[in-house]
């Protein structure tokens, strides 16, 4: 123990001016309300990752399929597949007005799935249709309730070849 | 790392309460202590699942009420919360600290008030733990996600819609049998005879789910209390040992990629057959999170008990009822003995260990008792997994 040695460090604190740098590094290249603002404008948003080039969607702070941290907003075709759908019957509370609706899953041309509902006529909703094209055609607006404060969205999606 | 064992076990009757959850959880915690022989001034921390009281009773922080209650003194009493598997992640992390030296007693269960919320404000707290961003706005429910998950099957293993809906309906076929012959269930008595047809035709909640795919919304709680192996002897001649935990974390619906195979689940299974030395054919019995009858096929394929696709026609042919390969929820589970979900895990837990000591009700216990045995527990749409292993001798 006779090397050890000893840091001699003043604690005078740090600068408010450093602090406030800090802060403004930004960490998130896409926030979700800009990804649902794009959405309210007919377009499907997310990131393209500068080390893998995969596409991730609904956004996140790191890359979805690497991690990477170098992500670049891009603008999506908003087509896909139908993964999957259900439809409610019971809905939670707030939703009773909607039923019944479709929610679904979609694995969008790009890569990344994501959820949102599927606008269909509820007797052609059958599972023959997984595995359609399907493409965004809009957006439903949940208006939140005492615990979800503002309006939210999700994509719509239609099968494509089917009005 | 020392190993730890479970002396003591408490569960109240599931169903609808009018007792408060403070109430419920005193409850099964006395029943446990009582079991172990040990008293409130023998606990040295407090571990309790509990996904709700905030919506159920306007009660946040409620470890530290629970042993105020039991006036266990002013140790640390701490909640977990992981959704539906709340009460095994607090019993995993009891562990933990058991086996860590850190303390010798402690405490550790769940409970929950779901079924006094009422069906709709139920199903919306349920749903809290689904992506709020994400599944929040297109008004996923919990049903939902599991006919989304079911639809999938199908599609994934090529089993007709229709022949699919009647495979799952015999995993809520044999977990009401079971369930009604639970005197602490909360279908006892009732629907012990139901039929495949019962439940195919009855009211559609999520399409393809019914509403007997389902388990119910439920009041109750269960507790254990642990100490070290090596003093296990000193309160009880049959003491029942953890072997093995297992814990993992899911994503948002849209990024856990394939529905019928969540790695989630799959990662968390192989972690607790690793620490325990175990394979899936060395257990004899199995409680499991058959919160939707798909969700049972699922998971007996994620854990490693059949190959993928193989669940339906292995419960079809009657393979996880009493008597087949692997018994699976003789307390009735979720569907039959009811879901106060934060309670869940230490319910799951109580029933392996009644089956070990060969106190299973009649028609529910095995015959042998089981040398080893496993719980399942899922939070959330496949967000929280967690797995404990059990068995009558130490490692």
């Amino acid at each position: 123990m006779a090397n050890k040695k000893v840091m001699k460090k003043e604690m005078v604190g740090k600068e408010q001016e450093e602090i406030e740098k800090e802060l403004s590094n930004e960490y998130i290249a896409l926030t979700y309300a800009d990804y649902e603002a794009g959405l309210k404008a007919g377009k499907l948003l997310g990131l393209k990752c500068a080390s893998c080039g995969g596409i991730t969607c609904h956004p996140m702070p790191v890359c979805q399929w690497c991690s990477g941290r170098h992500l670049e907003k891009v603008e999506l075709s908003g087509e896909g597949e139908l993964r999957t759908f259900t439809i409610i019957r019971v809905a939670s509370e707030g939703f009773e007005d909607d039923v019944p609706y479709i929610p679904c899953l979609v694995e969008i041309k790009e890569g990344p799935c994501i959820i949102g509902r599927l606008d269909i006529d509820v007797e052609s909703a059958t599972q023959g249709i997984i595995g359609k094209t399907v493409t965004l055609d809009g957006i439903s607006t949940y208006n939140g309730d005492k615990f979800v404060s503002g309006e939210h969205v999700c994509p719509v999606f239609k099968i494509v070849g089917q009005e | 790392m020392r190993d730890v064992a479970i002396i003591g076990v408490g569960h109240t009757k599931f169903g609808r309460a009018s007792k408060t959850s403070l109430e419920l959880f005193s409850e099964a915690s006395l029943q446990a202590m009582d079991d172990a022989g040990v008293i409130g001034q023998d606990i040295e921390a407090l571990f309790q699942g509990a996904a709700l009281p905030g919506f159920e009773e306007g009660q946040v922080m409620p470890a530290a009420f629970s042993a105020a209650e039991l006036n266990l003194g002013h140790i640390p009493a701490t909640r977990y919360e992981g959704a539906c598997a709340s009460a095994s992640i607090a019993i995993r992390d009891a562990v933990m600290w058991v086996s860590s030296g850190e303390y010798d007693i402690v405490l550790a269960g769940g409970v929950e008030k779901a079924l006094t919320m009422g069906t709709a404000f139920a199903t919306r707290t349920f749903a809290m733990s689904c992506h709020a961003p994400t599944e929040g706005p297109a008004g996923l429910t919990f049903p939902g996600v599991f006919a989304m998950a079911a639809r999938r099957y199908s599609k994934e293993y090529d089993i007709p819609l229709d022949t699919l809906r009647e495979k799952m309906a015999q995993v809520s076929v044999k977990n009401h049998k079971h369930g009604a012959l639970n005197p602490r269930a909360q279908f006892y008595k009732k629907m012990g005879d139901l039929k495949v047809e019962d439940v195919v035709n009855a009211r559609m909640i999520a399409d393809p789910l019914t509403l007997m795919d389902c388990c119910p919304f439920s009041d109750g709680a269960a507790a254990l209390v642990l100490c070290p192996a090596e003093d296990a002897g000193k309160y009880m001649d049959d003491p029942v040992y953890v072997l093995g935990t297992g814990q993992s974390s899911g994503s948002s619906l849209s990024k856990m990629g394939d529905l019928t195979k969540p790695v989630s689940r799959i990662q968390s299974a192989k972690v607790a057959f690793k620490h325990a030395g175990l394979e899936p054919r060395d257990i004899d019995i199995l409680e499991l999170h058959d919160c939707f009858t798909i969700a049972e096929l699922i998971a007996l394929e994620c854990m490693g008990f059949f190959g993928w696709g193989e669940a339906a026609d292995a419960t079809a042919q009657g393979e996880t009822d009493i008597g087949g390969k692997l018994p699976t929820n003789m307390s009735g589970g979720l569907i039959g003995k009811g879901h106060p979900i934060g309670a869940t895990g230490a319910s799951q837990v109580y029933w392996i260990v009644k089956q070990m000591r060969g106190e299973a009700a009649k028609g529910n216990q095995i015959d042998p008792v089981p040398e080893y045995g496993m719980t399942d527990t899922l939070g959330g749409d496949f967000g929280t997994l967690c797995h404990i292993i059990l068995g009558r001798t130490k490692r």
